[in-house]
């Protein structure tokens, strides 16, 4: 049994970083923009988040200045794609690519350092109950802020006016536009949310999760967490089961290993880059339900001068 | 928020722009590269001298350009007939290990007796490994719709993770002291050099000779028009008949076996063995070359040099300089920030906006 709450537990933490970015994605792709930029803005965030950590000490400032890194980057896709209508999925793009060169240039120094402990975590009392307790209440306090958050998006969106504004612009900024909405701004806030979020993530990665420093660490969870927002159809409800079952997946491979199955790491670890691409084949099958969900303007340029 | 210019579409996409952009985008990046140079504490003039000059000043430094450039260029080139068709293949590093594990492994079976005529075969297996990897994006993107951007993506990651576990295991060298990497391959199955003294082999002829058949592919041929109008117009491409499936099968196996090519070229040319890391990203920086090289296969040419620079640049930042050769990954997204920026104004123009027509 403590195999399984130790399976709980490390799916909740792996859970996490996908959570928090997926959700940032759920609500800039609802405004009507696709960053393919996640991956480049996770690894500098994870990179700044960390240095933070080791030069301050301070975890809160290192997730701090991930969350402010993940949302700057953010605002410069904003910039190009909204300001100057660039290519949506060539900018996202050039994101990533800079984002990874932007953070093995920065992390250069760091590699192979490592970072001062910090406190127990979980919520005290409940932590030491038996089996319930390591499984989900001896978790960093993000893991559980990550899942506030998913109900905070939720409630956003689908009880709130500004939800209702950033899905109408999503749907037609024309329409958005026609009834006086700031079509940029209301997208410019979406991105640096998502930014943020993506951020959030990245620093989480490097500080929590690992917690090391490597180049390349963040190791597709941004093109997953992509995925993840497919495969969601776009609800914050069904990105926190999705982020969890990738958790698991990811997981599971180190449970396997633990009970002396023998499998090459190499073969273990395409799992989840395996069982991406198999929920993608599967949510896709049916291209009426995707266009059902998906926000209509989703990737189109949007000029107010045009 | 109201800017005090605003962006007007042009009534035609200004065609001096469209090559003057990247020439504007490679300026810039230059000068954003200095002002990294500077704030690193270096001089940056000198810094942009060890970064584009030298590489530039011998025989040899040309020689390693073009070396390096091959790769990119093949690379590039596939991208080109992809992004043209609106088929987002952005796996070539996949495709490019697929086929160096192809290729490789037929060069492992070499002997020092075995015929020329097996550089070919490892050329060709190459191609069919870079193809078949791709198709199973153009499978899934076919039969299931799937998002190729995120499939050719994902499939990266696990053709790296191929690798490491082939070199780990039946590839690796039974006399390499453990490390994981194959043997080194025989002499015969290794590309050969076309200038002495130099590592330069004959991939470059071959890519350029594949940049100026994928132009007359383009340019001349029925596939080449059927590519071009499926990702310009795809409902008038649907409405001429011409199926986007085939369009799609097309662009993804092409661009696949070129990529597959590349990574064979590199397997057996200048690292002469398998190893886990047998491209710095050549596949994702091709990318970034399509794009300068104006989706034209013969812009790829000079673009591939150009980023080619960047790579030797970055390696002699690191020895002269004492600065991390990641240095040329920055330099590579500020480049494709500066060119989607400059693109811009290839379809619009700034306007005052007091001049601008009111909405109607």
């Amino acid at each position: 049994m403590d195999s399984l709450a130790a399976l709980v537990a490390t799916t909740m933490n792996a859970g996490t970083p996908l959570l928090l970015a997926a959700l940032g994605i759920v609500v800039s792709e609802r405004s009507g923009v696709v960053n393919l930029g996640i991956e480049g803005m996770m690894l500098v965030a994870a990179v700044l988040g960390f240095s933070v950590v080791h030069w301050t000490g301070s975890y809160q400032l290192g997730f701090l200045a991930g969350a402010a890194a993940g949302a700057l980057l953010a605002t410069l896709f904003g910039a190009l794609t909204l300001g100057l209508l660039t290519n949506q999925f060539a900018t996202g793009l050039a994101l990533t690519l800079f984002g990874a060169g932007l953070s093995a240039f920065l992390g250069q120094p760091l590699q192979g350092v490592t970072l001062r402990p910090r406190g127990p975590d979980g919520i005290p009392g409940l932590a030491d109950l038996p089996l319930v307790g390591p499984a989900f209440f001896a978790h960093h306090w993000l893991v559980y802020a990550a899942l506030a958050l998913a109900g905070v998006v939720a409630w956003f969106l689908f009880r709130s006016r500004g939800g209702l504004v950033l899905r109408a612009v999503g749907e037609s900024p024309e329409s958005a536009h026609a009834l006086g909405y700031g079509v940029r701004r209301i997208r410019f806030a979406a991105l640096a949310f998502g930014g943020a979020c993506a951020g959030l993530a990245g620093a989480y990665l490097s500080t929590v999760y690992t917690p090391l420093w490597s180049e390349g660490m963040v190791a597709g969870r941004g093109w997953i967490a992509l995925a993840l927002v497919t495969f969601a159809t776009w609800r914050p409800g069904r990105v926190l089961f999705g982020a969890y079952l990738f958790g698991g997946v990811t997981m599971l491979q180190f449970h396997l290993q633990g009970r002396g199955i023998e499998v090459p790491t190499q073969l273990l670890a395409m799992t989840p880059y395996l069982a991406t691409i198999l929920v993608l084949a599967l949510i896709s099958r049916n291209p009426r339900w995707i266009r059902l969900n998906m926000p209509a303007s989703l990737g189109k340029p949007f000029n107010p001068n045009a | 928020m109201r800017w005090p210019l605003a962006l007007v579409p042009r009534a035609q996409p200004s065609l001096p722009l469209t090559w003057l952009s990247p020439v504007a985008a490679a300026v810039l990046t230059l000068l954003a590269g200095a002002l990294l140079f500077f704030l690193m504490g270096k001089d940056p003039v000198q810094g942009l001298r060890v970064f584009v000059v030298e590489p530039l000043a011998t025989q040899r430094g040309w020689s390693e350009l073009a070396l390096k450039a091959t790769p990119l260029m093949l690379c590039a080139v596939g991208l080109t007939l992809c992004f043209r068709a609106n088929v987002w293949n952005i796996g070539a590093e996949g495709q490019l290990i697929a086929g160096a594990i192809a290729g490789g492994s037929i060069a492992l079976l070499a002997t020092s007796r075995t015929s020329p005529a097996i550089l070919p075969l490892i050329l060709f297996c190459a191609a069919l490994g870079g193809a078949g990897w791709a198709a199973i994006t153009a499978w899934l993107r076919d039969r299931f719709n799937a998002n190729e951007i995120l499939v050719s993506l994902m499939l990266v990651y696990v053709a790296q993770l191929l690798l490491s576990w082939l070199v780990h295991g039946v590839l690796r060298d039974p006399q390499g002291f453990g490390f994981p990497q194959s043997k080194l391959f025989e002499s015969t199955a290794r590309m050969p050099v076309i200038l002495a003294g130099t590592r330069l082999t004959i991939g470059f002829p071959v890519a350029l000779a594949t940049a100026a058949l994928a132009w007359w592919v383009l340019a001349r041929s029925l596939i080449g028009f059927q590519l071009k109008v499926a990702g310009l117009a795809p409902r008038a491409a649907r409405y001429a008949g011409f199926s986007s499936r085939r369009v799609l099968w097309f662009v993804l196996l092409l661009s696949g076996a070129l990529a597959g090519v590349a990574g064979a070229l590199e397997a057996t040319g200048p690292v002469g063995q398998l190893t886990p890391s047998i491209s710095p990203g050549y596949g994702f920086a091709a990318i970034i070359v399509a794009f300068v090289g104006r989706l034209h296969p013969l812009g790829a040419i000079a673009a591939s040099l150009l980023m080619a620079l960047f790579y030797i640049g970055g390696e002699l930042a690191q020895s002269r300089l004492g600065l991390p050769s990641a240095l040329t990954g920055v330099y590579q997204g500020l480049l494709l920030f500066f060119l989607l920026t400059c693109d811009t104004f290839i379809a619009y123009r700034l306007q005052w906006r007091r001049n601008v027509p009111a909405r109607a």
